[in-house]
């Protein structure tokens, strides 16, 4: 592992925008590691919450923003739950993760994906579609058949109907997204 | 008149940002100023002794200091200006740096505030009048607060100088949380075997009287001169005849009482004698348990009490103590951890607080000494400590850092290893803060000696969960922030070093006492660093953790401080009053009483002067505080140096200049 | 208050059974709730874990809607709705964020004097139940008692936190529908995973982590002898019971758990018809755990009856048997 110069890679502007947008003061952490502790996603992290925290706080944006967490955060609130000190935890690891976005920095594009695939569904007929999610997310990545062991019993026990809920204002939806991208770009 | 004015630099922190020559310049310019200078330390010897010739050479006779605080200097300054043959209350301060320097820092409008101020204490100087202090008698004795080891050292120490004591403790046995202690820290020595010896020595000392069972009702009064009101609670014992045999407690029905001073660790009998080295050594009945209190069938205590002690008629009583100084010493509590809901909120057997493990460590506690686990009786062989439980945490507002818990935890796990070869102890900290005299080494040999697993992290749940055995462990979820990794441990037990705030009840205590307190119920001292000891009251002195988290060494250490600061206070043949106190003008006084209703001290009594009725103030008595004066409906009563007069001129000075 | 129903897009595909069995149990207490008109899907995790303001703007048509129905506040069964609506109000309560959101939107939600957006707050089912109804009438409806039934209570970990916004409940150790339980009859096991996470809606995409934290609740439920699950949100029934092979294979437990929707027991104890139940939708089949309950209420109608029948004897011959009947009634 490289040697961080800490007087030249900090910087304070990410550090500053981190605590703009989410609205959290990130001295106020001092590292106890509860956010850790009790994180069921630990288990599949690359770099733990404390940790991501700590870069954060220290303005190492790399660091902050180029990890897998960010997308496995399963947004449970545990860590703002817990937090010692009331820091929003999950509401720093949600701004990370739209920053890393913003960048270009997806450390994990099934996930991304999925969302996307969701959101596809919403987009076109105002509500979400479960079958059409799948479709979608299936196209995106070539991917999802490992969950094909519970499918005979979602289609028997007919959970997925096959035909999306249409609503009037669909095209009402739609243009939040249209608004929403334009916005982006 | 002649006033001199004596602007300070204090180093730098004046100067800064204020220019005091100028200051001095414009001084000279104000009604009555003859002298006026600026110099860099005022409070220093050159300094004193620059005002001393000042007031000599013109012929001053009114001095003001424009410098810091009151708080520290005013005695200094006063002293300086007696030194120099003036009345030491010919002398005024403007504080021009807590007011001014440290607080702006635009050199001009700064320069322009100090040169206000310091003309305002001029216009108040013009109407003061030498004043001259009342000698009155002291009461040579102490009320001692409290008798955990702080007080019992204060109580021992004062009592040693000739001074009689009088201490009154809540509990019906002296020797607070030590007394519940197995071991202390740093030596791995028994506690009750250095405290048991202080213990008796306050039962056997001449001079002081204990009330145990008691608390302190009111208090009136003032330095040198309080009355104390004490409520001893009913015992349904009488003492007098008790010889605490234990009869009574081998015979009680009630065996399922909660045992209070076992941290409620198993049960008693109704009927309780705390522990075999009590002191008194009496026995209590525990009213809301006792079958006979509570439905008047049982009695069994009274047929078998060999010297016929019972008296379940039994009342309150309160008697009445004078004492010229007061030593709150009362200690501490836990603050209530069950308001954490992840660490089981006081719902899983097993997780117990630090003074319960340290009960079931205990050879006088109620497993003899052996370490057995609440639920099913099993000798623990993995046991996790958390540290900092509700230390240190904003979210339950609990900021701070309860000071010994580092200590003592490192000692239980060494004391675990001890009693159980075959155990793990794992201890979760977030700083380990060990800075006493051979603390780090002890906290060290925890660790290197003893094989104590040392993790850093908070733990964020503990998690009941049923093993394949059938029996419960507690999955205890945390983090190792060196490794940088979750960690778990399937423990036996959980021992959670809760944080302190102060003793229950210790609000009210300061209120009764007139003294300060913070949010969290600790004693609030005169000065953080420099009057650790006394308070905002005269004649009240703090010792142990009621003043902030402190171990024995230090308690006792307070402890011994408040004996001192008493008997230097008793030392004195007459204590003298602070003249700047209420003076009733007879001619404007109707009578109406209002000022007697307000006075917090019962400073002003009724007079009949010519048949008419007027008040009068005593003036050992009264405190200056000044509310006489703002409720007066005639403007008959003011304060020496404080009239309305004198503000009013004041404020003029600032409004028409 | 007038309430306005927010059914969430689940109850029309992977929780039908919670939708009906919810609707039910409301209708039987004299709850009723009007529908929103046209509402549309809250965004759920994918769109505020994409940004806060594109959930924002989804949850701020829904309660516009609810607004303008005349409704006070909404009420939704889905713990994932509740946070996402609950939060859309919470965050446009800044003037600087509802304007961000009005721009998204057709038209700018309505706002109040101090610039926050004014839109009707939303509170779950759950907590309807509980506060409107409250649960001595809950006991009362009860016509066939869970007697025998031991369930563990699995809240998630969305339903009370965060707590500041939430307002309900104990965050570490809710009790809402323990309490419902007992009323309904059924034995409460103690149960110390109410509100980990059972992997939310990471089954898709990254499923060891659902297979996972699910089977970690699901083996806790058992250690702890529960016959059943009973939970409120429909992702997390979905995780725990359609995916309850997977956390089999993850864990190497073999279960038999059924998950019921809180609400379906509700409707099994007020004696519903079954098409208020939809017991058939659930992956893991209930049978032996009703066989169980019938078994139980069966054995107490025998004893009631033993009990009756030795009373009458003993009315028959009163001089000699008293204290028999005394110690059978």
């Amino acid at each position: 592992m490289d040697t961080i110069r800490l007087d030249f890679a900090r910087d304070a502007n990410f550090l500053h925008a981190v605590e703009e947008e989410s609205g959290q003061n990130l001295s106020t952490c001092y590292q106890c590691g509860n956010c850790t502790a009790g994180c069921p996603g630990a288990q599949f992290y690359d770099r733990q919450v404390s940790q991501i925290m700590r870069a954060a706080q220290l303005g190492l944006k790399d660091e902050a923003l180029g990890n897998r967490s960010l997308w496995l955060c399963l947004s449970c609130q545990t860590c703002t739950a817990r937090c010692p000190n009331n820091i929003d935890v999950a509401r720093v690891m949600e701004t990370l993760r739209h920053m890393a976005r913003r960048e270009g920095r997806v450390q994990h594009r099934p996930i991304e994906s999925f969302w996307k695939a969701f959101l596809d569904t919403v987009r076109l007929t105002g509500r979400s579609f479960e079958i059409g999610v799948m479709a979608d997310y299936m196209l995106r990545t070539g991917r999802g058949w490992g969950n094909m062991d519970i499918a005979p019993t979602a289609l028997a026990k007919r959970k997925l109907p096959f035909l999306p809920h249409r609503i009037q204002g669909r095209d009402e939806v739609a243009r939040i997204f249209k608004r929403y991208a334009e916005k982006r770009s | 008149m002649k006033i001199g004015v004596f602007v300070c630099h204090c180093g730098s922190n004046i100067e800064a940002t204020v220019d005091t020559a100028a200051v001095a310049k414009m001084a000279l310019g104000y009604p009555d100023v003859a002298f006026a200078t600026d110099s860099m330390y005022t409070c220093s010897e050159p300094g004193q002794e620059g005002i001393v010739q000042a007031i000599r050479e013109h012929g001053l006779d009114g001095v003001v200091v424009a410098s810091c605080s009151p708080r520290m200097h005013e005695p200094t300054f006063r002293r300086t200006v007696e030194r120099a043959g003036l009345n030491r209350y010919m002398f005024e301060m403007a504080n021009i740096r807590e007011h001014v320097s440290w607080i702006g820092k635009d050199r001009e409008a700064n320069t322009n505030k100090a040169a206000e101020l310091v003309r305002l204490a001029v216009e108040k100087l013009r109407r003061d009048r030498p004043l001259h202090a009342k000698q009155f008698d002291v009461t040579k004795r102490v009320l001692v607060i409290g008798g955990g080891v702080a007080g019992i050292q204060a109580a021992l120490d004062a009592a040693e100088g000739g001074v009689e004591v009088v201490m009154v403790e809540r509990e019906s046995t002296i020797g607070g949380k030590m007394a519940k202690l197995d071991k202390t820290f740093p030596t791995i020595d028994c506690s009750s075997c250095v405290l048991s010896p202080k213990m008796v020595d306050v039962a056997q000392n001449p001079n002081i009287t204990l009330y145990a069972y008691a608390e302190v009702e009111s208090i009136s009064g003032f330095v040198g001169n309080f009355t104390v009101t004490i409520r001893r609670k009913a015992t349904y014992v009488d003492w007098s005849l008790c010889t605490g045999c234990g009869s009574c407690t081998e015979k009680c029905p009630s065996r399922h009482t909660p045992d209070a001073f076992n941290e409620k660790v198993g049960e008693t009998t109704a009927i309780n004698i705390p522990f075999p080295q009590a002191i008194p050594k009496k026995a209590v009945i525990n009213a809301e348990h006792c079958r006979k209190l509570k439905s008047g069938k049982c009695g069994v205590c009274a047929k078998v009490c060999p010297t016929g002690a019972i008296r379940y008629d039994m009342q309150d009583e309160l008697v009445t103590e004078q004492v010229g100084a007061i030593i709150a010493a009362t200690g501490y509590d836990f603050m209530d951890w069950t308001v954490l809901g992840e660490y089981g909120g006081g719902r899983l057997p097993d997780v117990v607080t630090s003074l319960q493990y340290e009960r079931m460590m205990s050879a006088s506690g109620p497993t003899g000494g052996h370490i057995h686990r609440p639920s099913d009786g099993r000798e623990p062989k993995k046991v996790v400590f958390i540290q900092c439980v509700g230390s240190r945490d904003r979210s339950i507002d609990r900021p701070y850092c309860s000071g010994f818990c580092c200590m003592y935890t490192a000692k239980q796990a060494i004391l675990t290893r001890d009693h159980i070869p075959d155990s793990q102890a794992f201890v979760f900290y977030m700083d380990i803060r060990a800075p006493g005299k051979m603390y780090d080494e002890f906290t060290r040999r925890a660790i290197e000696e003893y094989g104590v697993n040392y993790v850093r992290g908070r733990v964020s749940a503990i998690q009941p969960a049923m093993r394949p055995d059938g029996s419960m462990g507690y999955i205890v979820r945390g983090a190792d922030t060196l490794l940088g990794q979750q960690v778990e441990v399937d423990a036996d037990l959980v021992v959670l070093a809760v944080g302190i705030e102060g003793s229950r009840g210790a609000g009210h205590l300061a209120e009764t006492l007139r003294i300060s307190y913070d949010k969290y119920g600790f004693f609030m001292e005169r000065h953080v660093k420099l009057a650790p000891v006394e308070t905002n009251t005269a004649g009240v002195y703090l010792a142990g953790v009621c003043q902030g988290a402190k171990d024995i060494p230090a308690s006792v250490a307070q402890g011994s401080a408040a004996a001192a600061k008493v008997l230097s206070l008793f030392s004195k043949p007459k204590l003298e009053n602070d003249p700047q106190i209420s003076v009733v003008d007879i001619k404007r006084c109707v009578g109406c009483g209002k000022c007697i209703r307000v006075c917090p001290y019962q400073a002003i009594k009724e007079t009949v002067i010519r048949g008419e009725t007027k008040a009068e103030v005593v003036e050992t008595v009264c405190q200056g505080c000044g509310l006489c004066t703002a409720t007066c409906p005639q403007g008959a009563i003011q304060v020496a140096h404080f009239t309305d007069n004198q503000i009013l001129a004041e404020v003029n000075a600032l409004c028409l200049s | 208050m007038k309430f306005a129903y927010y059914p969430g897009c689940s109850g029309e595909g992977t929780s039908t059974e919670y939708e009906a069995s919810t609707r039910a149990v409301c209708r039987a207490l004299g709850l009723e709730f009007a529908e929103i008109e046209d509402w549309n899907c809250c965004g759920s995790t994918p769109a505020h874990a994409m940004d806060t303001v594109l959930s924002g703007a989804l949850g701020a048509r829904n309660l516009m809607l609810a607004g303008r129905a005349g409704a006070g506040g909404v009420v939704t069964p889905c713990p994932s709705c509740l946070s996402n609506l609950k939060m859309a109000r919470h965050r446009m309560r800044a003037p600087e964020f509802k304007a961000r959101v009005d721009e998204l939107l057709d038209a700018p939600t309505p706002a109040r004097e101090d610039g926050s957006a004014d839109l009707p707050d939303t509170f779950s089912v759950l907590q309807v139940l509980l506060e409107e109804v409250g649960l001595e009438a809950i006991a009362t409806r009860v016509t066939n008692s869970l007697e025998g039934l031991k369930v563990a209570t699995y809240y998630g970990c969305l339903m009370s936190r965060p707590a500041e916004i939430m307002k309900f409940d104990d965050p570490e150790n809710p009790t809402a529908m323990d309490k419902i339980m007992s009323a309904l009859g059924a034995e409460v096991v103690p149960f110390p995973l109410k509100t980990e996470c059972c992997g939310a809606a990471m089954g898709v995409a990254l499923k060891e982590v659902t297979s996972s934290l699910s089977g970690r609740i699901l083996a806790s439920a058992k250690a702890f002898g529960a016959d059943a699950v009973v939970t409120a949100c429909p992702l997390c029934h979905m995780n725990l019971d359609l995916r309850q092979g997977q956390a089999g294979r993850a864990t190497g437990i073999a279960f038999d758990m059924p998950v019921f929707y809180y609400t379906q027991l509700m409707a099994l104890a007020f004696g519903l018809p079954a098409a208020s139940l939809k017991l058939e939708k659930l992956a893991v089949s209930p049978g032996p755990v009703l066989k169980k309950l019938a078994d139980c209420r069966a054995e107490k109608a025998r004893v009631a009856a033993e009990a009756k029948q030795a009373q009458a004897e003993s009315a028959a011959r009163p001089a000699e048997s008293h204290e028999a009947g005394g110690a059978a009634s």
